[in-house]
């Protein structure tokens, strides 16, 4: 396959990461619900908002790859649909938080939908299952009509194991930056709500 | 509720109030429409639209037509279900009915239960209007029961979640073309093996074809259900 194959290693890992997003925003959404404290709240969007990135990235670098190895950028296949409604769900969770004004009431919606849209998400992975795809499933067991699969030498192993901690990392980073500034953005709200009442 | 005193007989009560309260916000509903009979009537308007549209869309020859047809119906039953969402809770919502049911002294649950029967009721009607239309004016036999059954398990699903989804669009800023966003990218796990499984009752194939998607279908039916149900409380929630 030579260097395209190396797309792999970014392909995968980002896509652990959307998921991984996904998953924390829905848990985050779950705790909000129950606790009520706005913090978990900026957890959710924060972790929804990366998500999406790292979705997008899983996306581009899939057509990357399938450009040479498929002949084609994009094709009509249940995995790659299932990704880009995962995609879409996330999108609009966005859209659904900006048409609510009032701060307690989004933070609620944003929960409730992030749980129902997580829930969707699993399609995603139970596809590959189900339907008969192309895409080729690395981990795990094969499907015989998928085309462009490999099996893994210990190096590769090795490297894809480096690159889903790595990913994993800059995601906890990006969760943990995005959160402070979303603690800091509310606390310069705060004073300047003050500093014009008084 | 907090005292156990006597659990058998108080649990029977609640059980049977709560199926009251249930049927006493369907039945609202069905009053409602049955007087007004604004919604059906938009709903089944456009759900003909819709399959004539798709008539001169996709040229639906006899050929076309062995495969398309069960897209043609779910998009259809979709979008007509989107329209009697949103104006079933919009109602609810612009004269500030939901601040009065929120009042009673009911879980709220009954509520979501109530309106979700509700919805799924209009979308059965549409159904049932729609399916001999479509087999008369296609010469299709829709009439199998298998096709029914994956018809009723699908608007099941549909109703449940997009009860849910369709309260939570109401209450925001741009309500009207939040629900179908909301909506379409979510209940695609009811969608897809609902379209799959009516296409292989269709085409006659056999069962061990059709149950892998009708186990899909039940499965997110089951999901959604539960899930608007336990999140039904903070959505109404003020």
């Amino acid at each position: 396959m030579g260097d395209v194959q190396r797309v792999f290693y970014f392909h995968v890992a980002s896509g652990w990461v959307g998921a991984l997003a996904f998953l924390v925003a829905a848990v985050s959404g779950g705790i909000y619900l129950a606790r009520g404290k706005r913090r978990w709240d900026a957890v959710g969007l924060a972790s929804v908002e990366i998500g999406l990135a790292f979705t997008l990235a899983n996306l581009i670098s899939g057509s990357v790859w399938a450009r040479p190895i498929w002949n084609t950028w994009w094709t009509w296949d249940p995995r790659l649909v299932t990704a880009s409604v995962m995609e879409l769900v996330y999108v609009a969770y966005l859209l659904l938080r900006q048409g609510i004004e009032d701060p307690d009431r989004r933070a609620r919606f944003g929960a409730v939908y992030a749980i129902v849209g997580f829930l969707s998400v699993p399609l995603t992975f139970l596809s590959i299952r189900i339907f008969r795809t192309i895409h080729p499933v690395v981990v795990g067991n094969n499907d015989p009509t998928a085309q462009g699969t490999f099996d893994m030498t210990p190096p590769m192993l090795q490297t894809f194991f480096v690159s889903l901690a790595v990913f994993t990392l800059l995601y906890g980073v990006l969760l943990w930056h995005r959160v402070r500034m979303q603690s800091l953005a509310e606390t310069v709200e705060e004073r300047k709500l003050k500093l014009l009442s008084a | 509720m907090t005292s156990g005193a006597a659990p058998a007989t108080s649990s029977g009560q609640r059980t049977r109030g709560y199926l009251r309260a249930v049927g006493a916000v369907l039945w609202k509903d069905l009053a409602a429409e049955l007087r007004s009979r604004e919604l059906l009537s938009a709903m089944l308007v456009f759900a003909l639209l819709v399959i004539l549209v798709f008539n001169f869309a996709l040229e639906l020859d006899l050929a076309t037509r062995q495969t398309v047809t069960s897209g043609v119906l779910w998009v259809t039953f979709a979008f007509a279900g989107t329209l009697g969402l949103n104006r079933s809770m919009a109602v609810e919502r612009d004269r500030g009915c939901l601040d009065g049911l929120l009042l009673a002294p009911v879980d709220r649950s009954a509520l979501y239960f109530g309106k979700a029967l509700g919805n799924l009721a209009f979308m059965l009607i549409i159904e049932a209007i729609i399916l001999p239309v479509y087999s008369l004016l296609y010469n299709v036999n829709l009439f199998l029961p298998g096709l029914l059954g994956v018809v009723l398990l699908g608007s099941i699903g549909y109703a449940a979640v997009g009860t849910l989804l369709s309260s939570m669009a109401v209450q925001a800023r741009t309500r009207d073309v939040l629900l179908p966003i909301l909506l379409f990218p979510v209940v695609l796990p009811v969608l897809i093996p609902a379209v799959k499984a009516t296409n292989a009752v269709l085409l006659g194939l056999e069962a061990a074809e059709l149950w892998p998607w009708l186990n899909l279908l039940i499965a997110y039916d089951v999901i959604f259900t539960a899930a608007a149900f336990m999140l039904f409380d903070f959505v109404v929630e003020e």
